[in-house]
């Protein structure tokens, strides 16, 4: 018998076993995205061919429809135009058409990037002042109101969809960047504050008393002492929050049209001639993947201490 | 650095009493111990001098002036707590500079004041380390220096020793009192530790269930309790206690218990009811063949010089400490004397020690 391994070592079939059941799952998930970022690396001819294409030759098409308004003209009309000076220009032309401005995409992006990150800090740093008073202060039916915050994700956020519509109109809240992290941040913060409270609980309350006693106000405590080493649970809830609002649909639909719509209900109204324009639809959401991505790429390490958090005493 | 005085002090969470009208005089440069089992309210009284806790009524007079209601940070004290709160996201250098950063001294005077208290602690070859890769006596030590680079009025100490190992804590407790010998800083120092707080202090204060029951130099909280709970908390084992149902009147000095007269100092305080207890220290009884307390070996403890003899007697365990070359077996018939007088008399109402030639 193998006595060199402990008990609580699984066996390396068991880890074999293991690794093939993640690879599977991964390469499964990621059929759908990597047909995506191949889509937007194809032309609009091969994107819709049957059978698919799996082998192609890649085009730059999709991601210069996506940031350009074009318009066809006659051949003619083209002949009389001076030389294409860059090669998006070119691209254009050879499919007999004209650059006629910039498209609404990366207004659109930007959007997204202000109210994603926008909301995130705001729900970040209001649920940290408030998981840190719940975590530490003598508050008046503290369980009552801990529940009251966590009831408003029992319903789905849709639910209230209609007088949330109404309240904008009436407030001119409604299609701009303020309603938006206003919003979002309403959603995020009972998630914010329940995870939060947790990571401060764990934080023993000596750390601040000792800033106190070297003169530090309680405010300057929470900022130079508690923050920093709530940072694990900081960046998993900012993981949380920024995705929620990255990726929400179903608002911005219906609240936003023009000033602070995001990325999400535009890029499936991209029609190109004669249809959706798949390719540009493609970019759209490739580009859109990328900063969520990055995002948790960077706080990576914190996620999986947060995820992994209280299992183990330091 | 300055004396401290509590006046009246109370303080309740809700229903509970944990510290009640308790009144302290600590002075300059002395260092005082706040001795007593745990929820005893010393470590309450503790947070109270600083400022962490906010008393319910009294007054805490730092120096000359009245603190009470003050925040921590306005009191000019230093706190070293028990589990240290060295911040762990800094180096052992940012952690001693913490606290000078906020009183707006220049970069050069916090880095002399840094090097200074360093050296002194000698810790100044781990200044660029992080907090998590030090030993516990290391650690115990950038708490103690976190302490000392502000030169506050007073330092506070909740049980700082309580988390090491004996050996080292017997070492530590050597520094501590070296330290306080050098900078002459007016220390409070809780403990639940006698043998710590005999070896520390100038002054202990005992306490228990949220009462000071005396305050005065280790000696006499030894030689002359105050209290029944002083004379067994204090000691190891603590004081034997016999119940005898006689009262005691002013200059008596024999007591006759079992039919043996014994010698007791003269005594010059009635007792209030008859119901009283004798008490004896186990190094002041010993073993005898007649003219003692009757009863039978129970338990015998070696302790490297000395034996701690337990014996069962009509009047419960009496623990005796004798001699290592006295032999008895256990279950063997013995009786306990008293080698000497040095014997306390508690009066049963009050649980306080009465007034005698020996306790004045």
């Amino acid at each position: 018998m193998d006595t060199s391994r402990s008990y609580l070592e699984p066996s390396s079939f068991s880890k074999k076993l293991a690794a093939t059941i993640i690879i599977v799952y991964t390469v499964i998930t990621l059929i759908p995205i990597s047909w995506m970022v191949m889509t937007s690396f194809k032309n609009v001819n091969s994107a819709i061919s049957y059978p698919p294409e799996v082998l192609f030759e890649p085009s730059l098409e999709g991601y210069v429809n996506l940031f350009t308004n074009r318009s066809r003209q006659s051949q003619e009309y083209l002949d009389s135009l001076p030389a294409p000076e860059t090669w998006y220009e070119e691209l254009v032309r050879s499919r007999e058409m004209v650059i006629t401005g910039p498209s609404k995409f990366l207004g659109r992006y930007s959007n997204s990037m202000i109210i994603g990150f926008g909301s995130t800090f705001a729900s970040v740093f209001l649920g940290a002042l408030a998981a840190y008073a719940f975590s530490r202060f003598r508050v008046p039916l503290k369980d009552d109101l801990l529940f009251f915050i966590l009831s408003t994700r029992m319903f789905p956020p849709i639910a209230v969809a209609v007088p949330i519509f109404i309240m904008y109109r009436k407030l001119g809240l409604g299609d701009t960047h303020l309603g938006m992290i206003i919003l979002y941040t309403v959603v995020n913060l009972s998630l914010a504050v329940w995870l939060l409270k947790g990571f401060m609980d764990e934080i023993p309350k000596e750390y601040e008393e000792a800033a106190m006693i070297d003169g530090y106000s309680r405010l300057q405590a929470f900022f130079k002492v508690v923050l920093p080493q709530a940072m694990t649970g900081i960046a998993a809830t900012a993981i949380f929050c920024m995705i929620f609002s990255w990726n929400e649909y179903a608002f911005a639909v219906l609240l936003t049209q023009f000033n602070a719509q995001t990325a999400p209900p535009f890029i499936p109204t991209i029609i190109g001639e004669g249809g959706l324009d798949w390719p540009a639809i493609g970019a759209g959401t490739t580009l859109f993947l990328l900063p969520v991505m990055i995002f948790t790429i960077i706080l990576r390490k914190h996620l999986l201490r947060g995820i992994t958090f209280g299992a183990v005493r330091k | 650095m300055s004396k401290i005085k509590i006046v009246n002090l109370q303080k309740s969470f809700g229903d509970f009493t944990a510290v009640k009208n308790s009144n302290l005089t600590i002075n300059d440069k002395e260092f005082f111990v706040l001795l007593g089992p745990s929820g005893c309210g010393k470590t309450t009284t503790l947070r109270m001098i600083a400022g962490l806790e906010l008393p319910t009524s009294g007054e805490i007079y730092l120096g000359d002036e009245e603190v009470g209601m003050l925040r921590a940070s306005e009191r000019d004290i230093a706190f070293v707590f028990q589990l240290f709160a060295l911040y762990p996201h800094m180096n052992v250098k940012n952690n001693l500079s913490f606290p000078l950063k906020m009183q707006g001294y220049s970069r050069s005077e916090i880095k002399t004041r840094v090097e200074e208290a360093a050296k002194l602690l000698r810790i100044d070859h781990i200044l660029n380390s992080n907090i998590s890769s030090l030993s516990g006596g290391d650690r115990q030590r950038v708490a103690l220096g976190r302490a000392l680079v502000r030169r506050p009025k007073a330092f506070l100490m909740d049980e700082p020793l309580g988390t090491l190992d004996a050996e080292f804590r017997e070492l530590m407790c050597l520094e501590l009192k070296k330290l306080h010998i050098d900078i002459g800083a007016t220390t409070v120092y809780v403990t639940h530790d006698q043998l710590e707080a005999m070896s520390l202090a100038d002054r202990i204060a005992v306490m228990d269930g949220g009462e000071i029951l005396q305050a005065d130099e280790p000696s006499v909280i030894y030689n002359k309790p105050a209290t029944k709970f002083v004379a067994s908390f204090i000691g190891s084992p603590g004081m034997n206690f016999i119940s005898i149902d006689q009262g005691i009147s002013n200059e008596q000095s024999t007591l006759n218990i079992e039919g043996t007269n014994f010698n007791i100092p003269k005594q010059y305080e009635i007792s209030k009811g008859k119901k009283n207890s004798f008490g004896i220290r186990p190094e002041n009884l010993s073993l005898t063949n007649e003219g003692g307390l009757k009863g039978s070996v129970f338990g015998v403890e070696y302790l490297g010089s000395r034996k701690i003899v337990t014996v069962k007697t009509n009047f419960g365990e009496i623990k005796v400490k004798t001699d290592i070359s006295t032999s008895v077996k256990i279950n063997e018939n013995v009786q306990v004397k008293p080698s000497n007088d040095n014997i306390i008399i508690f009066d049963g109402e009050t649980d306080k020690s009465l007034k005698s030639e020996f306790v004045n």
